[in-house]
Order: C-alpha cells, then structure tokens, then sequence
C-alpha cells in the first residue's frame, strides 16, 4: 500500500468514529446538562462548594462566576509552580521563575497550554498532576459550560436565567471528561504510555553510555491533554515524545480523543434547541472546512516543496518514524483546527505552505470543530453574523432558532470576531517592532517572521502549539503571549454569554416565508463562506509577509 | 452579617477548585496508576524496560545513540536517526532542531579557529548543509552514493549561490555580475561546487562578507531524486527519542553491520526481517525497525567484542 493510500484511509477512519460516536456522546451531553437529578456525589461536591445547585443564573453572574473561577485557578496553579521545591514529588527541580509561572498558570486556566517551558526539566509531579493537570480538565469543562449556557440563550424564551455554572462545570467534569479519561488512560497504558511517581532510571545503554530514562504520572495527564482539547505536553517534545504517543495506534486514538467531543457538541445543541437538523448544519460547515484543510495540508507535505525537503527527499525533519509524514499531517491538522496545540511533529520544519496551513487553521478562530466548547459557541457567533450578512443582502429579516438578530446582538458577536484578530496583529506588530521580539527568533528573513505571527495566532486563538524554533521563554514572550492567552479567552467569553443573555430575554417569533432556514446546504455554505472571508480579510497580508513570500517561487 | 456577592463567589471559586484538585488531581492519577499495576500493564506503566546481561539497557521506547566517545559509529550496531535531544537521545533534554524548510545559508566560521581545530561559537550551520554533510557521512560509511538534490558533491554542503546585479521586477537577476557560493568558504573548500553561473565565475566565500543583499538561489545539481540515502537517516525526529528507523535506512547499513560481526550478510538481512514492522493494522503509521530491539537480538545472535 502507498503512503498516501495508507495516509488517506487513516484520515478515513478517523472521520467514520467520529461520525459513530456523534449521537451517542452528544445525546449523552446533552443529558447530562439538560438533567434536573443530581447524583450523591454530587451533592456532597455542592455541599463542599457551598453553592446551591438548582438556583439559577442571569448572565451576569453566570460571567462573574466564569471569571472568579478562573482567576483562583490562575494564583493557585501559579502558586503551586512557586513553592514546588517544598513539595512532594519535585524532583529536586527549583520554583518556577515568575514570569514563566505567570504564563504557564495563564496558558493552563485558559485552555492554551502554550509551554515556555521544558516539562522534564521544570515541573515537577505535584504541579502537573494536581496544577496543570486539573486545569486541562477544568478549563475544558468552563468551554463546554459557556457553550451550553449560549444554547440555553437560544433555547429559552422570556427569562434571564441561563443555568448554574457550577453545576456545569461539575457535571462537565464528573460525568463527561472523567469517565472518559479514566478508561482512555488505561487504554494509553497499554499502548506503552508510562504512569508511575518514580524520578526515572539511570541506564548504560548498549554503546556504554549513560541515559536517563524519565518517569511520570504521563498517561492520565496525555489523555485529558487531548481530551479536553489542551495540549500541554508533559515533556518538551509533547506527543512526539514515545512515553506521550507510544504506538502508530495511539496516535490515531489521541487524534479521535481530540475531535470527539467539539463535533459532538453540535448534536448536544440539537437536541437542546429541539432540532437535530441545526446540529447537523453547523457540524457540517465545521466537517467541511476541516476536511479542505486535512486535504490541503496533507497534500502540501506529502509533495514536499522547498528546498530542504527536497534535498531530504521527504518533509521529515521534525517527524518520527513510526508516524510517518502523513499521519503527522492529520495530527497536526486536527491540533490546530481544535484549540488543542498538542503536536507529534514540529510545524516549525513543515514546507513552507503545509505550516501556512497550520497556522491558518488558527485564524479560522478554532470553529472548525475548535476547542471544547470553545468551538461550539465561536461557530455559532458567526452563524449569527452570517445569517445578519445574509439578511442584509437578500432583504430577509435576520433571525436564527427563533430569535431575532438586532443590533445589540450584532454588537456582541462583532465585538467576540473582532477580538482575536486584534490582539494577534498588534502583538504580531509589537513583536516584530521591539528588539526584545526579533531576538527570539530562531531562524532569519520571512521565516523568522512567521515564527512571530505562529505566536501570536496560537497564545491569541487559545491553541498552544508552536513554531518552536522561536525562544519564548524571554520576559517580553512570557508577558505578552501571556496578556494574549487571556484577553483572547476571557473577553469572547464574555460577549458570547451577554449574547446570551440577549437572546433569552427574547420570546421565540415563528418562523415564517421571510425566515432563512438554517438547516439547508445552503446555509452550510454561506457560513463557511463567511468564516473563509472573514479570515481572509483580516489575516491575509500578514501571511503573505510570512509563510507565502516563502513558499512561493 | 451578609456576605457581599462578589466575595461569597470567590469563596466558592476556591472551594471548587480545591475540592476539584483532590478528585482530579490526587484521586484520579493515583486510580490510573493502581489499575495500571496489573500483569501486562505494568511493564507499560514504568517504562518498557529492556534488560541485556543482567542489567537494564534502556527502554524499547526509547531511542539511543550507538557511537563511541568521540561520537563516531560503532559499526557492530544498527544506527538511529539524528537526533536534536540534547547531545543526542537525551531524554532530558527532548527536542526537534525547529529550523525550516527554506534554512540554507550557513553562518561561516572563523578560518582562523577551524585551522586550529576549535569550534566559532558564532558560526551557524543550516538546516540544508547539516543534512547534505549526514548523507555523505552515511553514503561514506555504508559504501553508498550519499549525494542530493542542493548538496555540493565535494564539500558535502548546501549548493547555495548569492547572485548580485540589477532586479528584474519579478525580484530576479538577469544579468550577474558576481556570483559567490554562500555555503562553501574560502580557505576551508578548494574550488565552488559549479566553475561558473550565467557566465559569471563563482567566487568561494570569505569569513565576515555579509552576501544577504544577493539573490539566494539553491543548486539541485544533478543528483538522483530519490538519494540512495533515506530521508529519516539525514532527518532529526521530532522527539530526538525516536526509537525507529525506516526499513531502507537499516537495508543499507546490513552489509557494514555484518562485517564487523563477522557473520554472514544473509544471516543478518534475516534478523532484520523479523524486527521489519509493517503497518499497524495495515494503514497505521510507516513501516519501520526498532533500532535497540534488533541491536540486542544481534549482540545475543553473533557476540562479538
């Protein structure tokens, strides 16, 4: 069988599983916050907390309890990084610098999980497992949470309540990732992934010298790290490294953990708004466009364009044998268009056009499916904004599911498209503008410049991977992508749950011959039309100064 | 006394978040670990230990690098990939060398210190001239052709020229007026891997001449597309850990190998055959060889000091 043969069906595989468990996992989400019991565990969960799980919340504080949750998750995971010589399990390592503590604790309560920093040499056990570990799972949990309480926007009429936060992000926790994580590590386990709190062994290896093989608590945090599309990696290599993705097998499982839940949100939505057929139209436009860029990138490293892959024969610097270019492309197409930035091969040494789409595939702004949640509620935001397109240029009135789209609605869903281009191109700006910047890059000419812009688009869109050939562990980095991380998580955030809190104040108005129905082909592809010109327009020229003026001879 | 909204919300927020940590970040990982210690996991969950003459050799998992003190190949043993990981397998230090596709120009060392043998800490090697120097030290090493596609055949470095003159205004240079080999420096190589370019002569370049304002135009030459030498053999994996090598980089090591083992070529091309991994399930990954596990079968099969 040929590489590309062998590459094609192993894409193939992965879209038939996700297309087998879309019912059956989001029909399970959807029960799990449509649910009105609450189990035993839970309430002693509540009872610890100190909330009252069936009070409901305006949208307000449903915003302030989001923010409060994550600014205590931000000083505790920071904390942690600080005292972690005086704990259990730190390998003799030193506190964390406090500037790269920032970040790290930012990159990990934001879902980015940027690293600046090397995991065999910085964190100990204590702080990946019970600091980063639990932010991958809980940041994951606030996204599917903020998504749920937009549908619920969608869904009711006449009322400020959109639900109880914490309950969300309990049950988001407990009855979702968890059960997941737990059999999917095992499932780790057994593909050769290593889960022990020993600090490694010292080996004389056949040729007399000495090695250091590493141990870790690895599989329980790989699992959630894709999961809950984060992307942390407990070492430096990430999920190239062989105890993070031992086999060919549990590349393809890490891949299928990433994907499953952000396209299964679309049925949870379905079945909350009471149509399945609007599930189905959004999981399209995110299908559609995630299947171009799986072609488009696979084909563009698999011809190998460029000098140094040319002379090499292959794009295989960056890439591990068992993987291979191909299956490395799929990783690395599902990793950037989900906000999950785990990579089991280095973008930085793509061909110029295959990092290009990488990088692309983020300014898309993670809808394609996107992150946890994340991915949910950005795509609906630009199902807002196309059906207002649409209306204006056939004359229809906008509405979507019921609601009408007015102008304090458009302000919202303008405000959270316009948030990340901002941050990105400034920052990118700024970055290639100040000294401090250019000295982080690793390489020279356009290349150095995507590097920057790689950056930027990753810390802003909450993605994390990285052109890692760029020094990021400076303090101007460490502040910067820092400051991106969380104006790029939090203010979207907010928009989309005052959105929210719109749309649920509105009654329902019925559907009538002037209303565009949302459920056609039709409006599949206005809304990926809409997302491709959105992002074109805005990110264009800075990918013409980078990745194309070097791809293009 | 009634507590303000926005304090009770915090509280809450902290009460969350630790009651959080003791389930997912103690609970959790700690239930792993312990289903983890049953027979057939366990071996997994601490490492894939190997073991040769008693003593454990590392991990199947794991790269290693099979050369002597002074970083030349042992030529008993199968070799692994290049690797960026520290100096090499370092499973503290993983890494990728994160240089890109179009990384071609070399920063030269100072003629002066490479006469006295000592390194420039200044000078910067490209992407493109590391893996033209590995595929001539491979074809060297197991009597195949190593030459590439944009390597210089004698000075095994990048074919990479600087072309000055007037701009066309696609950015090209029609008429040169100077050409000079950016990659092959003076003093060092004898002659430029082409005489001359566009009936301009090629000059060798000199330690300390900044060229950047020159048209930088990689040389394919003439070698084969498809180099005797394969891809992952002149590659960094991702991990610098990578624990595999392509079936065609081990083919052509077979016949070096078997010489210094004294054994026959048939009977190690074997060996190799059964440690040959095709796809998993027939289209997971790239067929590969797990470069420690075959070493350890020839070191039990055919000893030798």
């Amino acid at each position: 069988m040929s590489t590309t043969v062998a590459g094609a069906l192993f894409a193939l595989s992965l879209v038939v599983a996700i297309a087998v468990v879309y019912r059956p996992l989001g029909d399970h989400m959807h029960r799990v916050y449509a649910g009105t019991r609450h189990s035993r565990f839970e309430k002693v969960l509540y009872r610890l907390i100190g909330v009252r799980p069936d009070a409901e919340q305006s949208w307000g504080v449903y915003a302030r309890s989001v923010l409060a949750f994550s600014v205590v998750s931000v000083l505790f995971v920071y904390l942690l990084q600080r005292v972690q010589n005086h704990l259990m399990l730190s390998l003799g390592f030193k506190p964390v610098a406090s500037d790269q503590a920032w970040n790290t604790a930012i990159s990990f309560v934001t879902n980015t999980n940027w690293q600046s920093y090397s995991g065999e040499t910085t964190m100990g056990y204590i702080v990946q497992m019970s600091g980063l570990a639990v932010q991958n799972f809980v940041s994951a949990a606030v996204g599917m949470a903020v998504a749920i309480a937009l549908v619920r926007g969608f869904a009711r009429t006449k009322t400020d309540r959109l639900g109880n936060f914490w309950v969300d992000l309990t049950r988001g926790t407990i009855r979702i990732l968890l059960p997941i994580a737990f059999v999917g590590a095992l499932v780790l386990v057994a593909g050769g992934l290593i889960q022990n709190f020993g600090s490694g062994h010292d080996v004389t290896t056949l040729a007399g010298q000495a090695q250091h093989i590493t141990g870790g608590p690895v599989a329980s945090q790989e699992v959630i790290k894709e999961l809950g599309t984060n992307g942390g990696g407990f070492y430096n290599a990430n999920s190239a490294h062989p105890f993070e993705n031992a086999a060919t097998w549990t590349n393809w499982f890490e891949i299928f953990l990433i994907l499953c839940i952000p396209f299964s949100l679309c049925r949870t939505f379905g079945r909350i708004v009471g149509q399945n057929r609007q599930g189905y139209a959004i999981v399209s436009v995110m299908a559609t466009l995630a299947v171009i860029s799986l072609v488009l990138t696979n084909v563009f490293q698999l011809m190998h364009h460029g000098t140094v892959p040319m002379a090499a024969g292959g794009a295989m610097e960056g890439v591990e044998t068992r993987f291979g270019v191909s299956n490395s492309a799929t990783f690395a197409t599902a990793t950037t268009l989900t906000s999950t930035g785990a990579v089991d091969s280095f973008h930085d040494s793509y061909t110029s056009l295959g990092g290009m789409m990488t990088m692309f595939n983020m300014m898309l702004g993670e809808v394609a499916p996107g992150g946890t949640g994340s991915g949910l509620y950005g795509m609906l935001v630009l199902a807002v904004i196309t059906v207002f397109v649409a209306g204006l240029m056939v004359g229809r009135t906008p509405e979507y599911l019921g609601k009408k789209i007015g102008a304090r609605e458009m302000k919202f869903a303008s405000m959270y498209f316009l948030t990340t281009p901002m941050l990105v191109l400034f920052a990118t700006g700024l970055g290639l503008a100040l000294n401090a910047g250019r000295e982080g890059m690793l390489n020279g000419g356009a290349h150095g410049l995507s590097e920057v812009l790689y950056a930027f688009t990753s810390a802003s869109n909450n993605n994390g991977s990285a052109f890692a050939g760029l020094s990021a562990n400076t303090t101007f980095y460490n502040t910067a992508t820092g400051l991106c991380m969380a104006f790029g998580r939090f203010v979207p955030i907010v928009f989309v749950l005052a959105l929210a809190g719109s749309l649920a104040k509105q009654g329902s108005t019925p559907e009538s011959d002037g209303t565009l129905p949302t459920h056609r082909p039709q409006f599949v592809g206005l809304v990926a039309g809409v997302t491709l010109v959105l992002v074109a327009l805005t990110f264009l020229p800075a990918l013409a100064l980078g990745p194309l003026a070097e791809g293009m001879h | 006394m009634r507590i303000p909204s926005w304090i009770r919300q915090h509280l809450a927020a902290v009460r969350a978040l630790l009651v959080l940590t003791v389930v997912l970040g103690v609970a959790y990982p700690l239930a792993v670990w312990g289903v983890a210690q049953v027979p057939g996991l366990r071996s997994h969950a601490q490492g894939s230990l190997v073991s040769a003459d008693g003593r454990t050799a590392g991990s199947s998992l794991i790269g290693q690098s099979y050369t002597d003190k002074l970083g030349n190949p042992i030529k008993k043993y199968f070799q692994s990939r290049p690797s960026a990981a520290g100096d090499g397998y370092d499973p503290t230090a993983t890494s990728a060398s994160n240089l890109g596709p179009e990384d071609i120009v070399d920063t030269l060392p100072d003629p002066k210190l490479v006469a006295a043998d000592k390194t420039d800490e200044n000078a910067k090697t490209s992407l493109l001239t590391t893996v033209c120097t590995r595929s001539k030290a491979v074809g060297e090493l197991e009597g195949v052709d190593g030459s590439r596609p944009f390597c210089a055949k004698d000075s095994g470095v990048g074919a990479v020229l600087a072309v000055f003159g007037d701009r066309d205004r696609r950015g090209g240079v029609p008429h040169p007026t100077r050409v000079v080999s950016v990659n092959e420096e003076e003093g060092v190589v004898r002659a430029p891997f082409v005489a001359s370019y566009d009936g301009v002569k090629v000059e060798l370049a000199k330690y300390g001449e900044d060229y950047s304002k020159g048209l930088i135009v990689p040389v394919k030459g003439d070698a084969p597309n498809k180099p005797a030498v394969p891809a992952d053999a002149v590659t960094a994996s991702g991990s610098g850990l990578d624990p595999h090598i392509s079936p065609a980089y081990a083919k052509i090591q077979v016949k070096r190998v078997a010489e210094a083992r004294h054994a026959d070529v048939a009977a190690v091309r074997k060996v190799l055959d059964e440690h040959t991994g095709g796809r998993d399930l027939g289209f997971m990954g790239e067929p590969r060889v797990n470069v420690l596990e075959l070493n350890l079968a020839l070191d039990r099969k055919f000893p030798v000091q």
